[in-house]
């Protein structure tokens, strides 16, 4: 008969984690609550401090530079171009026609070809996804870091509209804030300048502001939208249209540094008081009178500790740890904590690991690509690629920091499930490179102990090699679910 | 700061490609010895109708979005439509089917829903259910499951085909999903599917399901003649928006494929994303005028892949919702209500734009900001569902778009 807590063990390890590592179930059998409620507590606990990752604004600057000298360097390319050109054709003048056909046309100089892989905001970005993967693979459990994943895809950015700041945006905007108040994050999420640029605001400008009285430049809505419907209070809680005309209106000076010639502070936030548009406005029926930044802080504010935000931010936690139906009780116990504790988010974290839902909920949560990617590195005991993780990632449809719009990668199995072909393709080729050193059934007893079924250990047992021992373990329903 | 916000675009447009078909054949259109091929393409991020088919005609179209209204005589200029209506200079196959009557756009129309969030947008527009929700199908889905059958075209079953791994809500629902992924990393053996789909049989009938959609459009690949793995290979010279247009038409050029041969799927869905033009949405000559031309490109590229079942063919091209009627203050538009909708195909009665015009002087607009809405877009759907699959009223009314019986569904949009 197994132990009921080395079966807990497991699944925690897979709920609330990101898989087992070799002897992650054995080293937290004895206590699987206490040792989630325990990685809460360390220090730092969520955050990265890498002396070599550059902040985001640097990241920002850097990418500039790097462009800037790559146009030079075209430029000059083009012109030592022109000059061969213009000697050649003076060569040819001077020769008789006979010998001028004989010789060499002017051979084109050769463009500068950039590798993509080389620049240095490539650099960058693996560092980044290097340190990233760190933090997924290290840690016994991983809860922390499913928290940090949550909330970076709760306030997503793209890459898309901001390609050198996703790293230090989440470093900087998110894990910080993980166990914090919700207030705080939500206050350096909305200030931040990937935020700002990826939802438009660092050019929305307030009609009746300085600026937007001598140009032609006005309102954006994106960020007062987004903010309301997706960051805090959710769709359809009772906001209304002027209302998010107001608060764009409020937002607006909430803007960055020009990253260029500002080689010290370039690409930060600055609040611009001459973008802001003056006057109170109100906003879901209160109104706030025109003190510039601090009028944004205060709308933001009063939204986080809205009721309707409680209730948004309760509903997406448990769908994301216990079930995409949220059991509605675990929700309102959320919620509760949330409201109680004014958006104290180490209390709502320890309400989730207490509730019982999250441990009665049937084991069917199926695992989105990235949980599942670095649940199979973790059970193989891989240190994982940047790069390949981000191919992978990419082939899965979940690329890192690139959600297809701001409400971010979705969270329930009808979006994810019919990729398991792709996962299949990913699973192989992982096994074809790991078959040498791992054996399948270590692997399945590792990775998920008691959790796997009978069919799936003699599926795996059957396995006409080890490479597909390892691809039907990793593939295995309980494997592909948490 | 041009530079911060410019991107290729590449993901970003086809974030969430997908594709859907049914293997049947419609048992009453198959007595009239047609044999019907339907493509969804849904536009995620609110399409700017006004962008696409501009109402040169009406005195106050100038007035209300200045140097960036599209006209007759702008720089490129609009491509006449009719003595009304000129459609964006940067979709020139789409207007030569238009001229060949076999495209029409039906304008100021919008789904049911009046609010302006994207994703309850999409799902009302995806769902076909008349308010926002939390919804496992899609119109499409059950419209297919409602069908009477004339026998299995293809032996593997009937089976909704899904490109990439991400599927839209309209795919969804009770048929199975075929998936077909470009660029897929190298497969595992067909031995190996075949013991994983077995433990999955006995242990997870979702998930077996899932890989078992995936197997079967290999198989058909295969049996057909296709490369069973479609070139994904991009061309490294191409850069920015011409390397979207060649992976578009690649994409949207491979489900003509399967949907062309004789014993394929008959109906899929795409969609592509990236229409949310907050800010400088070059209606004419920028970013917006540089996807459009990726899509009249994929356009194209369908109707060439169709072959001669082009002739049988209906595109319909449709998005969430319109965006505001004026340029907002960041020479872009915000969240809208009506929109177009674009029909194209050999199938259709093509080469009319179909609107109750609203007008756009300040009280026109609904809530002083949007085109109006004065079709409902159900209505366009239903008729080409009834008139080019034969699905009867009620069913339409009742199960596609539940609780819609009084949307009469659009009359003679077929030929």
């Amino acid at each position: 008969m197994v132990d009921d807590r080395t079966r807990e063990a497991a699944f925690a390890l897979h709920r609330f984690g990101l898989g087992p590592r070799s002897g992650s179930i054995a080293a937290i059998a004895s206590d699987p609550r206490g040792a989630l409620l325990a990685e809460l507590e360390r220090p730092g606990i969520g955050t990265i401090n890498n002396p070599d990752l550059l902040t985001s604004a640097q990241a920002s600057r850097a990418g500039f530079e790097a462009q800037a000298a790559r146009q030079a360097k075209n430029v000059l390319a083009q012109r030592a171009q022109k000059e061969a050109e213009r000697l050649a054709a003076e060569e040819r003048q001077g020769m008789s026609e006979e010998a001028g056909k004989m010789a060499e046309p002017a051979k084109p100089a050769a463009a500068p070809q950039v590798d993509p892989a080389a620049t240095p905001e490539r650099q960058n970005f693996l560092k980044e996804v290097r340190a990233r993967l760190d933090a997924a693979l290290l840690p016994e459990i991983g809860f922390a870091e499913r928290l940090v994943w949550f909330w970076s895809n709760h306030f997503c950015i793209s890459r898309d509209v901001v390609p050198n700041m996703a790293g230090g945006y989440e470093r900087e905007a998110i894990r910080p804030h993980i166990l914090g108040r919700f207030a705080d994050m939500l206050l350096a999420v909305e200030g931040h300048p990937a935020m700002l640029v990826y939802l438009n605001n660092q050019v929305s400008i307030g009609p009746n502001s300085v600026a937007g009285i001598n140009r032609t430049r006005g309102l954006n809505e994106n960020l007062a939208r987004e903010i309301l419907e997706l960051h805090t209070l959710g769709v359809r809680t009772g906001y209304s249209q002027t209302d998010v005309f107001n608060f764009a209106k409020v937002l607006t000076g909430w803007t960055i540094l020009p990253p260029v010639d500002n080689p010290e502070h370039g690409a930060e936030f600055v609040f611009n008081a001459r973008m802001h548009e003056p006057g109170p406005q109100e906003v879901i029926d209160k109104t706030y009178p025109d003190t510039g930044v601090e009028q944004g802080r205060a709308v933001l504010a009063d939204v986080a500790r809205n009721p309707a935000t409680a209730t948004h931010i309760a509903t997406k936690l448990a769908r994301h740890f216990a079930a995409d139906d949220p059991p509605p009780a675990l929700v309102e116990r959320l919620a509760k904590t949330f409201r109680d504790t004014d958006g104290d988010l180490k209390e709502v974290t320890k309400t989730l690991v207490v509730s019982p839902e999250p441990w009665s909920s049937p084991r069917d949560k199926l695992k989105r690509p990235s949980e599942w990617a670095i649940a199979l590195s973790r059970a193989v005991g891989g240190r994982g690629d940047p790069q390949r993780f981000v191919n992978g990632q990419r082939a899965l449809g979940e690329p890192l920091w690139q959600p297809p719009a701001p409400q971010g990668f979705a969270d329930t199995e009808g979006a994810w499930i019919d990729g398991v072909g792709a996962r299949l393709d990913i699973a192989n080729n992982v096994a074809q490179r790991v078959a040498g050193r791992v054996d399948p059934g270590e692997v399945l007893a590792d990775a998920l102990g008691p959790l796997a079924s009978a069919e799936t250990r003699a599926a795996v047992a059957l396995a006409e090699t080890r490479q597909q021992g390892l691809v039907l373990a990793l593939m295995a329903p309980e494997f592909q679910r948490r | 700061m041009p530079a911060l916000l410019s991107s290729t675009r590449r993901d970003f447009l086809i974030g969430s490609g997908a594709l859907f078909a049914w293997a049947h054949t419609p048992r009453l259109a198959r007595a009239e010895g047609r044999d019907p091929r339907v493509l969804v393409v849904v536009l995620r991020g609110a399409l700017d109708g006004l962008a696409v088919a501009a109402p040169v005609g009406d005195p106050d179209w100038v007035k209300l979005r200045g140097d960036r209204a599209l006209v007759l005589d702008g720089k490129p200029p609009a491509l006449p439509l009719d003595s009304f209506f000129a459609l964006n200079p940067a979709m020139p196959n789409l207007h030569r089917l238009y001229q060949a009557q076999q495209a029409t756009i039906v304008h100021a129309s919008a789904t049911p829903y009046r609010d302006r969030s994207h994703f309850d947008g999409q799902d009302v527009l995806e769902s076909g259910f008349s308010k926002p929700g939390s919804y496992d199908s899609g119109w499409l889905n059950r419209a297919l499951s409602r069908l009477e059958a004339d026998g299995r075209v293809n032996p593997r079953g009937s089976r909704a085909f899904a490109v990439g791994p991400v599927t839209p809500l309209v795919v969804r629902g009770p048929a199975p999903l075929m998936t077909w992924m470009p660029r897929q990393p190298l497969p595992a053996s067909e031995d190996t599917q075949a013991r994983l789909l077995d433990l999955y049989v006995h242990t997870d009938p979702k998930l077996a399901r899932a890989l078992e959609g995936r197997e079967d459009l290999v198989a058909l690949a295969r049996d057909g003649g296709m490369d069973a793995k479609p070139a994904g290979a991009q061309n490294p010279a191409l850069v920015g928006i011409a390397r979207v247009r060649e992976y578009a038409a690649e994409v949207v050029g491979s489900a003509a494929r399967y949907l062309a041969q004789p014993d394929g799927p008959r109906v899929g869905a795409l969609s592509f994303t990236g229409w949310d033009t907050h800010i400088n949405e070059g209606a004419a000559s920028g970013a917006l005028a540089g996807l459009l031309g990726v899509l009249d490109g994929a356009i194209a590229a369908f109707e060439r892949n169709m072959g001669a079942a082009w002739s049988e063919t209906v595109v319909v091209l449709i998005t969430e919702f319109g965006r505001t009627a004026r340029i907002n203050g960041t020479d872009g538009t915000d969240h809208g209500t009506g929109t177009v909708a674009l029909l194209a195909g050999g199938a259709l009665r093509g080469g009319r734009v179909i609107a109750d015009w609203p007008g756009l002087k300040d009280t026109n607009l609904y809530e002083n900001r949007d085109l109006a809405a004065t079709t409902d877009l159900r209505a366009v759907l239903k008729g080409v569902l009834k008139d080019h699959l034969r699905l009867d009223d009620t069913v339409l009314g009742n199960s596609v778009f539940p609780g819609s019986a009084d949307i009469k569904p659009m009359p003679g949009l077929l030929a």
